[in-house]
């Protein structure tokens, strides 16, 4: 028998919805910028179903962040009233859309990451983070058999579209390391069977990136200086820009709808 | 490394609905090859959970009936009623007849 967890504590369990809520909130808005300008309209659909899917995981993780804060704060003013420094995504999310092979690199790295997170999350002690992450679960296998494709398709398609994944992988690898890094919340929220230990999570990532990346005829860059900050409320500027951009309209008209 | 094709085939779409029914041709896509054809049904028909499964179909590989022999393949079985099973009792149990 293993001696019951210790209980985590509130600021914990907040940081691990918002967290996750951000992510999803960020890459969504990102990717959401795609509809009106994909390259096939067939892709835009496929593109439009992974930010629905995103949007709406960042609904349900954002409204139990405001329960466990317990401050009435709902999911909009959650996601539209915060500050770029309040916001707790990691830098990979928030990197610029660039081009398709830019956006897929990027929703690749993380789908692969996503999906291991939220294995792990399906066993958390807290019955409202598991029940979420159960469901989110097979909407993320999905988007992953979808990044991993294109991955492949562009890395071992021509010439030019394997140039422009490396390119893609240079510029987004840099922002792989923070998926991995541990800091007092994680342990604590490990500590109490919460959450996994990101820094556990690293090796099964690594086995499937280079699995894919490999039959992509693809390396990652070497030698990279691995920045993060983003869990911290540390980003770049460019997130401003996506606050901007998401925030200015119920900003503008408070509690509006439609 | 392949020469690069710019226009990808058409593919048709044929989606089951629910067990025991029969896959129903449902529309076409554009995709580079079935997996992608595939995929882009799934995210193109059935969004609104429509089917539990889904053919695809290179356009180019289906042979089609000429519009012009229409009368000769269609017309003699118009006269032919007692081809209909329409003169017997369906039971109510029977759905999808």
């Amino acid at each position: 028998m293993r001696s019951p967890s210790p209980a985590p504590t509130q600021a914990a369990l907040y940081a691990c919805a918002i967290r996750l809520g951000d992510n999803n909130l960020i890459l969504g808005q990102q990717l959401a910028r795609w509809i009106g300008h994909s390259p096939e309209l067939e892709e835009e659909l496929g593109t439009a179903n992974v930010v629905l899917d995103l949007i709406g995981h960042a609904r349900v993780w954002l409204t139990l962040a405001g329960e466990i804060e317990g401050l009435n704060r709902s999911e909009d003013e959650l996601a539209f009233f915060r500050d770029s420094r309040d916001f707790h995504n990691l830098l990979l999310v928030e990197q610029p859309n660039g081009d398709f092979a830019d956006t897929i690199t990027r929703q690749f790295l993380y789908d692969a990451w996503h999906r291991l997170y939220l294995a792990e999350l399906r066993g958390s002690q807290d019955a409202r983070i598991s029940a979420i992450a159960q469901k989110a679960a097979t909407e993320v296998e999905y988007h992953l058999q979808r990044s991993r494709e294109w991955v492949v398709r562009l890395g071992d398609g021509t010439a030019l579209s394997h140039d422009k994944m490396v390119a893609a992988l240079e510029r987004v690898w840099r922002f792989t390391g923070e998926l991995f890094e541990d800091d007092e919340t994680d342990r604590e929220l490990a500590a109490a069977g919460i959450a996994p230990l990101p820094s556990t999570l690293h090796a099964a990532w690594q086995a499937e990136v280079m699995r894919t990346l490999e039959r992509a005829t693809l390396s990652p860059p070497e030698n990279v200086f691995m920045h993060s900050g983003g869990k911290c409320g540390r980003h770049g500027e460019q997130h401003s820009y996506i606050l901007a951009e998401m925030q200015a309209l119920p900003r503008m008209y408070p509690g509006a709808t439609w | 490394m392949t020469t690069p094709n710019k226009d990808w085939p058409l593919w048709e779409i044929f989606v089951r609905s629910a067990h025991g029914l029969a896959h129903k041709h449902v529309g076409s896509l554009h995709a580079a090859d079935a997996d992608m054809a595939l995929m882009n049904a799934r995210d193109t028909y059935t969004r609104r959970a429509e089917g539990v499964s889904i053919w695809v179909v290179r356009s180019s590989d289906i042979v089609a009936s000429d519009p012009a022999n229409k009368g000769a393949l269609f017309e003699p079985a118009h006269d032919k009623i007692y081809r209909h099973p329409t003169f017997f009792e369906l039971p109510d149990a029977v759905k999808n007849m």
